[in-house]
């Protein structure tokens, strides 16, 4: 088998980002979504670290540093919504939240 | 066999599962273990700051988070009893557009080897110093810095407001 290239990893990314969307989609339980987002994000650092090898640059590296950030604060608040919304239905299926919908 | 096909197999195989299984605890782990795959993806990119990040951050703090919750809400039974017998991704809505969605993905990835055939291995010259990483972090990109800070300051403060219960002083 070839050394992996760019385009490699770059198929492997686009793979996981796929699943992550599906899961979004298709699954029917808040915490599978939210773990589905993380997939996603994860698919994106991937994509940011293997374009900053070939770049030979930094910057890649320093990027997913601020979207690990950002996955941090979105899983805390992500989770302390889901909570709330659990006390308030004791279900976590998205379409029984239905309140604001027209 | 090089590493890199090992790991890109254990993360998507890893990552399907979490999609496909109904208790959500099982998610959890099955996505830590896709973590610890992309983190040697990682290390095969010469990046071990972003490998040891990801152990530590992803897979030691914000996935202990997302199970502490899934236990303290224990709910492992989703949905409504025909949810129950049909597995999540044989209902027929998720069918159709996974079948889209599959199909859209393999025309993506053929038109793209298509086009990048050429680019080969990776040129010389990797940034894997931390000590380098941490300069440009406190030098060029000190606000981004700060402001993560500060975001995560708010982020804290909405979580404790947001889960707090009413009535609670």
């Amino acid at each position: 088998m070839p050394a992996p290239s760019l385009g490699d990893y770059l198929a492997l990314s686009a793979v996981l980002f796929a699943i992550g969307a599906a899961g979004v989609f298709v699954r029917r339980n808040l915490i599978t979504i939210l773990l589905s987002i993380e997939i996603m994000l994860n698919a994106v650092n991937l994509t940011f670290v293997a374009f900053g090898r070939a770049l030979g640059s930094a910057d890649g590296q320093i990027i997913v540093f601020f979207v690990m950030t950002v996955a941090a604060a979105e899983a805390a608040v992500g989770l302390a919504i889901v909570i709330t919304l659990f006390r308030h239905r004791e279900s976590l299926n998205p379409d029984s939240f239905t309140a604001l919908k027209w | 066999m090089t590493p890199f096909y090992l790991f890109a197999a254990i993360a998507v195989g890893a990552s399907l599962l979490v999609i496909a299984q109904r208790n959500p605890v099982y998610s959890v782990l099955l996505l830590i273990a896709s973590f610890g795959a992309l983190s040697g993806l990682y290390v095969l990119l010469d990046a071990p700051f972003v490998a040891v990040i990801q152990i530590i951050v992803y897979a030691g703090a914000i996935m202990v988070l997302f199970l502490f919750v899934v236990m303290l809400l224990n709910a492992p039974h989703e949905e409504t009893p025909y949810d129950e017998q049909v597995h999540p991704l044989m209902r027929p809505g998720p069918m159709r557009l996974g079948a889209v969605l599959a199909l859209g993905l393999v025309v993506e990835l053929i038109w793209a080897l298509e086009k990048g055939a050429e680019s080969g291995r990776f040129a010389g010259g990797a940034v894997s110093n931390v000590g380098a990483i941490g300069r440009l972090l406190f030098t060029e990109y000190a606000f981004a810095f700060e402001v993560t800070s500060i975001l995560i300051i708010v982020a804290m403060v909405g979580a404790v407001v947001l889960a707090r219960r009413e009535g609670a002083r």
